[in-house]
């Protein structure tokens, strides 16, 4: 039994999207830009794809433009927002961001001073720091939904209205990547600025993506061509990667309570089994604030690495952050946490998509429990 | 510009009557190396090899890669022509209209040698007679046959070879001609360049790899096998054997002390490889080891690793230094490969506190607790060929 526990990696592309390219290729190849029938075909295909995407997030089909994904869409946002940048000025982001955000802020600390948001051990940020950074200065600031590592769900309502009330002028873009389609989000009742999203964390193709600028706001543009998407990505637009995704988008909306449900059922079996079976276990991602996907658990003794090729060996496939050779790399977003070193070494993250299934757990459960006996027996001395 | 490049032999002439052979296999070697080119000829033509091309925009890549052949003392892109005067003086003047347009060119040399003595003109006439036409062509510049700043040399043989540029090669012995040796390939720095410092003196080289999956990852296999690739680019096809000890590793961690944990499964590392090399005649194992480096490199530690074998083990990087030898995986292009981070052991198995002065009794007494023909038999099942 083959089981691709790594959705929140890349999550593999449903027959319908497969099918909604194929199409596109075949019927829609014309560029959206050409005066002639084809290119008005593809267009209107753009803009029903546009409609799409927005569902989603409850926005409308003028405030989302199409990117070449989630780290695209979020350089754009956040440089976008600075166009007023000064050494004065100061942003804000967290500790636990992806490195699509926290690398592009580090990029940014030689140009305006920048400032990082700890969180607590579940990862959950604390309002009353962010309050306190919060000042007249502050350009932006940046939160991810959820964290892709741990599944932590930030409470971006609250957060937001905090920011606001502090700088009405502060802009708020979150990083939506790994919530997109997996939690409701409705951005009018959200006081944000920008949102990014991604389209292979869907079951669409990689290589797009999407960002949400509130009406009315002025983004400058990273590249400069054809004026694509209204000047803020130009390039001819990936017309049969965002037909598939928009079919992804259409799959998840119309079954959004049925799918979600399923997550959230599927994860907490498999967080109930594998603390009944593994001894020495921690799981990082307990509780009502996390997202249905994500299950982070960290294993004593046995190095995460060691466990993820011997799973892949027995067909299974979940990922790790951390790495057992001496040169491992710390993992930042585990430090964040506060997590213990003896755990921190063996922590992985098994995470669940559409395809995956209740008849899967037994096998993983039980293919888990080998293994950590396995390496336990090679890693515990005397 | 250039057809063809003429390939000079190295020491292939120091050895007497096993020439023909020498030749033979360095003439494999080059075709070996220009395996993906097409419309490529080599052939012989009196005591040189040829690279003929039909394709001129070829002759830099093919340069490039004979280049790395061992056994040639340089070689020289030339063009080829038939043997009439007349049709010689014209290419000639092309070749010196093409050095021109590269550099500043103030005095000049024809050298003429004539191994065909049909050809009806002696070598000495004939390099004045060509000389005086480039004279005639190009009247800037003049005849120094002291210090020129550009050399033609016209080589009438079976054809006419036109050259003026000489490459510097690699030198050592065509691959073949000395035997065959097992490589102890890690993923490192050191291993690689062992390889190439015995193949070059001739040797066929084939490469072992030891792992833990899955206390590695699949990503080490691919970049021994990158390793790999680039050695071949010097040392011919190789045939990587990758063996998976976890096995011993558990064992040794179930009944040996942790500090000797390398030294003990370095000794089984040696007993396979000597077993695979014996089974696939191969004469000689090759190992990176450089005294003093690690602490399985110290004089003790070495010798008894090698005590655990009788074939003997080449260690051509012994004397050098960690820089000396990044020096040469640089220049072999092995060292980018090599930094990736992709260890071959996982330190779960390297002990915190390493023996550098290991007693060979104690190693002997600690070994007995283990069943080491059993498991040499286990891992060896785990063979695979990449």
């Amino acid at each position: 039994m083959m089981v691709y526990l790594d959705n929140s990696a890349t999550t593999r592309v449903r027959n319908e999207v497969l099918q909604a390219i194929i199409d596109a290729n075949e019927n829609y190849y014309g560029n959206p830009s050409s005066l002639h029938r084809m290119g008005l075909k593809a267009e209107k295909k753009l803009e029903e794809a546009r409609r799409a995407a927005a569902k989603i997030v409850g926005s409308s089909p003028e405030e989302i433009y199409f990117t070449g994904g989630g780290t695209e869409s979020n350089n754009i946002a956040i440089f976008g927002h600075l166009a007023n940048l000064s050494r004065e000025s100061n942003i804000i982001t967290t500790k636990i961001e992806h490195p699509s955000v926290y690398n592009v802020f580090k990029q940014l600390e030689t140009k305006c001073r920048v400032r990082y948001l700890d969180t607590d051990e579940r990862g959950r940020l604390n309002p009353l720091q962010l309050q306190e950074l919060v000042d007249e200065d502050t350009l932006l600031v940046a939160i991810m939904h959820v964290n892709n590592e741990i599944g932590i769900v930030q409470d971006l309502e609250n957060l937001g209205n905090i920011i606001k009330r502090k700088n009405k002028n502060t802009r708020f873009h979150v990083d939506a990547v790994q919530s997109y389609g997996k939690i409701k989000i409705d951005v009018n009742r959200l006081p944000l600025d920008s949102l990014s999203f991604s389209s292979h964390k869907i079951h669409g193709p990689k290589g797009v993506g999407g960002l949400f600028i509130r009406s009315g706001l002025k983004i400058n543009p990273l590249t400069f061509g054809g004026g694509q998407e209204r000047g803020i990505r130009s390039g001819t637009e990936n017309t049969s990667g965002i037909i598939g995704f928009a079919r992804a988008c259409d799959l998840i909306y119309e079954n959004f309570h049925e799918e979600t449900d399923k997550l959230y059922r599927l994860k907490n079996q498999y967080i109930k089994r594998l603390a009944e079976e593994i001894d020495d276990i921690k799981i990082n991602s307990l509780g009502d604030d996390m997202a249905p996907h994500i299950i982070n658990v960290s294993i004593k003794n046995v190095p995460g690495e060691v466990l993820v090729h011997y799973l892949e060996d027995r067909d299974i496939y979940v990922s790790t952050g951390s790495a057992c050779s001496s040169k491992a790399r710390d993992n930042r977003i585990l430090d964040a946490i506060k997590l213990d070193r003896d755990y921190q070494a063996g922590t992985v993250r098994i995470s669940l998509g559409y395809f995956n299934s209740f008849d899967e757990v037994e096998y993983v459960i039980k293919t888990i429990k080998e293994a950590v006996n396995d390496i336990r027996s090679i890693t515990k001395r005397g | 510009m250039y057809n063809i490049a003429a390939v000079s032999f190295g020491e292939i002439f120091l050895k007497g009557k096993n020439r023909g052979s020498f030749e033979h296999k360095l003439i494999e070697q080059i075709k070996f190396s220009l395996k993906d080119f097409k419309n490529v000829s080599v052939y012989k033509d009196s005591g040189k090899v040829y690279v003929e091309t039909a394709n001129e925009e070829d002759m830099d890549k093919i340069v490039e890669r004979v280049r790395r052949v061992f056994g040639i003392s340089n070689l020289s892109p030339s063009i080829k022509t038939s043997k009439e005067p007349e049709v010689i003086i014209e290419k000639t003047k092309d070749l010196f209209r093409y050095l021109l347009s590269k550099q500043n060119i103030q005095t000049f040399k024809i050298k003429t040698k004539r191994s065909d003595k049909n050809f009806p003109i002696k070598s000495m006439d004939f390099s004045a007679l060509v000389g005086g036409e480039i004279l005639e062509e190009f009247g800037q510049v003049r005849v120094d046959v002291h210090n020129p700043d550009v050399e033609i040399y016209i080589d009438i043989k079976k054809a006419c070879y036109i050259s003026s540029e000489r490459i510097k090669t690699l030198g050592g012995l065509p691959i073949g001609s000395n035997g065959r040796a097992l490589l102890l390939l890690s993923g490192g720095i050191d291993s690689p360049v062992a390889g190439y410092m015995i193949a070059k003196r001739g040797v066929e080289i084939n490469a072992l790899y030891f792992h833990t999956y899955p206390f590695t990852s699949e990503r080490a296999n691919e970049k021994v096998i990158k390793l790999k690739e680039k050695l071949e680019e010097y040392c011919g096809k190789i045939t990587l054997y990758a063996i998976n000890i976890l096995e011993i590793h558990k064992a040794i961690r179930e009944f040996c002390r942790e500090e000797e944990t390398t030294i003990l499964a370095r000794r089984f590392m040696m007993r396979i490889a000597e077993k695979i090399a014996l089974d696939n005649n191969m004469q000689m194992l090759i190992t990176g080891e450089s005294l003093g480096q690690v602490a399985s490199q110290t004089m003790r530690s070495m010798a008894v690793i090698e005590n655990a074998i009788e074939m003997p083990i080449l260690k051509p990087l012994v004397g050098l230094d960690k820089t000396e030898i990044i020096e040469i995986a640089r220049e072999i292009g092995t060292y980018e490969t090599s930094i990736l981070p992709y260890d071959d052991c996982c330190s779960v198995f390297a002990p915190k506190h390493p023996l550098i002065n290991p007693k060979l009794e104690s190693i002997l007494r600690s070994e007995s607790r283990l069943n080491v023909e059993d498991l040499i038999d286990k891992v060896l099942e785990t063979i695979e060929y990449l």
